[in-house]
């Protein structure tokens, strides 16, 4: 998000799903995009029956390779290099777009300069990509008439996260693909409300509409409508809150709707993070593993038990309707946060979700337009600068939001953790089709559950065989950070060396493992790559059988 | 340049777009043609035959579906020798399975009932078959029924051109035909994904929802649209509510952006909503454990606490996290209470991870 919104002045989508059926070329990086956005894959997999060309990029074998021409399987961690040695190669090959480059954006010069460096040949070396794949893919790419690029958490959660979007934005801009339709650079967000949580300044840098706390004048805006003085001070991410609190920095902290102890790298640190906290409140629908260490604990609601709107990953904003009474006595989030307000002395008056849309409206330019009424049916994207204005799928058209789209040159950094004798694997973490998250929501369903059980560490066979492990055999993986166990599944799903585990699993939690490591800008975990062992579990009855055999010889 | 023709419809003259078929004028003109096999976005196979219509001077009636328009043509849509052979068609579909209405899920919202009902099919003067295809019903999604499988291959067409799942094909040949997976194995060991779309494409009672069935009838249900809570994606739902319950959940035919399609985690990942885990009384911690409080009791306490340790060490002692899976308004609320209530921008949520 922050590496879009500096070269083109918005941190999201640039076109809606829609328009990805009529693209020419789809490039999809760093998302398994049948299993985490299955409905958006459709759209890509009916694209290919007819005109369109796939180029998937990615470590591991994932089912969009099966509709691809092209699959360039890159070694983690390596984006950088192999998005510059894509325009290494339009460049040299005078593919690029001069004319849009000339007047649309800025810096290419400096890109063009630092890519020269990326020679196909060179980059086979960084990446493992073949330079003949790399060629083909360039040209594909880049002779579209409209390509789309669509990528997620694979391209972000590295310590170079930005750098990888810049790179992407790179790509986009050197061939004329942004603001028409069916191009663009779309980032496809992981949860429900994450676009409309970043939206509704659930960040601590902007308030709404990406709105800047230290801008003065937007600060006295704040300040007028809400009647009380601001923090002009930019506050800290998830991962530095949980520092402060590990650090007695933060002594109170509130929790709504959020598991960080399964979600958050390296959670050996958060756990002992919380167990400091002063003053611990969870709001959630479930016992979470969080829950468990707080205060106290509010029942909130299901969204099937509330009104109000989500906004989805190309920023449309739709409806989110009551249909069932709340169990017990829980109540709505909106519900219990107004409560606790006015028991802090704050008098708020918007005490329905359609009111909370107005004040919403009335603080933030890019959803002045929109209000109950209007999405009803099927929503409006926004910016919605206005309540006539049709809503706007397509982001940078004729102009960019910055004005001129910014070229980043770039240069390929190593991960921040690369494997050792000691820890010789590279783990990569993400989600399964299955399970969502967590698992608060998807575990407690019983067709999910049915489906996908277990915690399973996907393993290529060749290292199986070295190990001498079998699918379904019971394996350690430890990192610098702590272990767990899973159950083995051999497949050449992920290549050598490579191995993959979903962290929806609690009992087997990935982020026991991973690092907390950030992107500098960002401040994203790098949840794709960090360095781990493998050891195959000998459980106690089998250990006495081999035991008992090595004594008989 | 104008290609605008015109043909006549049950004596009514309409315009018509070279390549557009009988059916899609029809429709678009208001005229009803009853449909089976027919699925929108796909390719019309034309195997059901019970959008036939009569065009005068062609050797026999023809498919309406996969009957592209020609200048001139002469339709009815509801002859004597359309309804008849409608009839027919209806028998024989009829025949081909145990279409008992009593238990079938599909009664009510079943198109073959509708057909039967509409073009008054009473008895079936053929004999049914001896055997079918045993009913699997080993996961907890989805029942394939195949004594009332119709074989009209929609969801066949769903699964292949709509996901692109490429999970089931049509097997084995004549009386013994069957949609099958790869190797005819059960869904769940096949390539199958359980998105529903062959479940909300079914227009007879083979395809069923496991945990749905026995449980309501179509008509006792009220449909509420809302939007999908997994992924970013978005998708428009209708929650099936029964007596306070969720009892299923569909997608939204024309719904943006997903028309209609839905995956496994939103057709099948409702029961949490109303688990029994869930939270139902605020909680106050005691010793390793929590008791359970009033509301007056737990939001004072947070109140009070909070409000401490703003005053004891400063504002940015102070920290939330507001959530990607809750609404704008509750989100936007969240950052209001953290901004003016703590007195901090210390707010954020798991957007990164």
């Amino acid at each position: 998000m922050a590496g879009l919104a500096t070269v083109f002045g918005s941190g999201s989508m640039t076109n809606s799903i829609a328009e990805i059926e009529d693209a020419d070329v789809a490039l999809v990086i760093g998302s398994n995009t049948t299993e985490t956005h299955p409905v958006i894959s459709t759209f890509v997999k009916r694209a290919t029956l007819g005109k369109m060309k796939l180029i998937v990029a990615d470590p591991r074998k994932i089912t969009m390779t099966n509709f691809a021409e092209i699959w360039l399987r890159q070694r983690p961690g390596t984006d950088v290099a192999l998005l510059n040695g894509l325009l290494n190669v339009i460049i040299a090959e005078g593919l690029q777009d001069q004319a849009f480059i000339d007047e649309r954006t800025e810096n290419f010069e400096e890109l063009k300069k630092t890519v020269a460096g990326y020679t196909p040949e060179k980059v086979e070396e960084i990446t493992g990509v073949p330079a003949n794949s790399l060629k083909e893919a360039a040209r594909l790419y880049a002779k579209a008439e409209s390509a789309t690029i669509l990528y997620a958490m694979g391209i972000t959660q590295h310590t170079s996260g930005t750098d990888n979007v810049k790179a992407l934005a790179n790509l986009a801009m050197a061939t004329g693909n942004v603001g028409r339709p069916s191009t663009g650079v779309n980032p496809l967000r992981g949860q429900n409300n994450v676009q409309g949580a970043c939206d509704m300044g659930g960040l601590p840098n902007v308030y709404t509409g990406y709105q800047s706390v230290t801008d003065p004048e937007i600060k006295k805006k704040f300040e007028a409508a809400w009647g009380v003085a601001l923090s002009d001070q930019v506050g800290l991410t998830v991962v530095e809150i949980m520092n402060a609190v590990d650090e007695g920095k933060v002594k109170g902290l509130y929790i709504m709707g959020e598991n960080p102890l399964v979600s958050d790298p390296d959670s050996n640190h958060v756990e002992a993070a919380l167990k400091k906290c002063g003053f611990l409140v969870v709001q959630d629908l479930f016992m979470t593993e969080t829950a468990k260490m707080a205060d106290v604990i509010l029942p909130g609601t299901s969204f099937a038990e509330k009104d109000g709107t989500f906004t989805n990953t190309e920023r449309r904003v739709s409806m989110v309707r009551q249909a069932v009474e709340p169990v017990g006595e829980a109540r709505s989030d909106l519900e219990i946060i107004n409560d606790l307000a006015s028991r802090m002395g704050l008098s708020w008056t918007a005490d329905t979700a359609e009111k909370v849309m107005e004040e919403i409206a009335e603080l933030t330019p890019s959803y002045a337009g929109i209000s109950f009424a209007r999405i009803e049916e099927n929503g409006l994207t926004w910016p919605c600068p206005d309540k006539d204005h049709p809503g706007t799928p397509i982001l940078h058209e004729g102009k960019f939001a910055r004005g001129k789209g910014l070229f980043t040159a770039l240069e390929h950094r190593e991960p921040a953790e690369a494997p050792s004798d000691d820890y010789p694997f590279t783990l990569t973490t993400g989600r399964i089709l299955y399970q969502y998250h967590t698992g608060s929501m998807s575990r407690r369903c019983e067709p999910l559950e049915y489906m996908a059980p277990r915690c399973e560490v996907e393993i290529n066979p060749d290292d199986a065989a070295e190990i001498g492990v079998n699918d379904g055999d019971q394996i350690m993986i430890a990192s610098r950070r702590g272990e767990i166990v899973a159950a083995v599944n051999v497949t050449d799903m992920v290549p050598s060396k490579v191995v993959f585990i979903p962290f929806h699993y609690a009992e087997a939690a990935a982020n026991r493992l991973t690092i907390s490591e950030l992107d500098p800008v960002a401040k994203i975990p790098e949840y794709k790559v960090c360095a781990v062992t493998l050891k195959k579990v000998v459980n106690a009855e089998a250990g006495a059988e081999e035991e008992a055999k090595a004594a008989a010889q | 340049m104008s290609t605008e023709q015109t043909l006549t419809i049950n004596g009514k003259k309409v315009n018509f777009t070279p390549g557009q078929t009988i059916l899609e004028i029809a429709r678009e003109n208001g005229i009803d043609i009853p449909t089976l096999c027919y699925l929108d976005r796909c390719k019309p196979t034309g195997s059901c035959r019970i959008c036939l219509v009569e065009v005068k001077g062609a050797r026999a009636l023809v498919a309406s579906c996969a009957m592209p328009a020609a200048p001139g043509m002469e339709v009815q849509t509801e002859s004597e020798s359309v309804i008849k052979a409608r009839r027919m068609v209806i028998e024989l579909l009829l025949a081909s399975g145990e279409h008992n209405c009593m238990t079938c899920e599909a009664n009510g919202e079943c198109t073959l009932q509708d057909l039967a009902y509409k073009y008054q099919v009473e008895t079936v003067r053929f004999a049914r078959p001896m055997e079918y295809f045993p009913t699997e019903s080993n996961n907890p999604l989805i029942i394939r029924d195949f004594s009332k499988c119709v074989l009209c291959g929609r969801c066949v067409q769903a699964c292949n051109e709509v996901q692109v799942n490429l999970a089931i094909s049509f097997g084995y040949r004549g009386t013994r035909s069957k949609i099958v997976t790869k190797g005819d194995v059960a869904l769940e060991d096949s390539d199958c994904v359980f998105c529903g779309e062959c479940v909300r494409v079914c227009p007879v009672g083979a395809l069923v929802e496991k945990k749905a069935r026995y449980m309501g009838r179509s008509w006792e249900e009220t449909k509420i649209r809302t939007t999908c809570t997994y992924c970013g994606v978005g998708c428009q739902i209708y929650l099936h509510i029964k007596d306070g319950r969720v009892l299923r959940v569909s997608g939204v035919d024309d719904g943006l952006p997903n028309q209609g399609s839905l995956c496994v985690k939103g057709k099948f990942g409702y029961e949490f909503i109303q688990s029994d885990q869930r939270l139902t009384t605020p909680l106050i911690r005691e010793g390793d454990g929590f008791k359970e409080a009033t509301w007056d009791e737990a939001l004072d306490m947070v109140a009070k606490r909070f409000l401490e340790i703003k005053e004891k060490d400063g504002p940015d002692s102070l920290a939330g996290l507001t959530s990607a899976r809750v609404t704008n308004e509750e989100n936007y609320l969240m950052q209001k209470l953290v901004r003016t209530g703590f007195g901090t921008n210390n707010i954020d949520h798991c957007a990164r991870l």
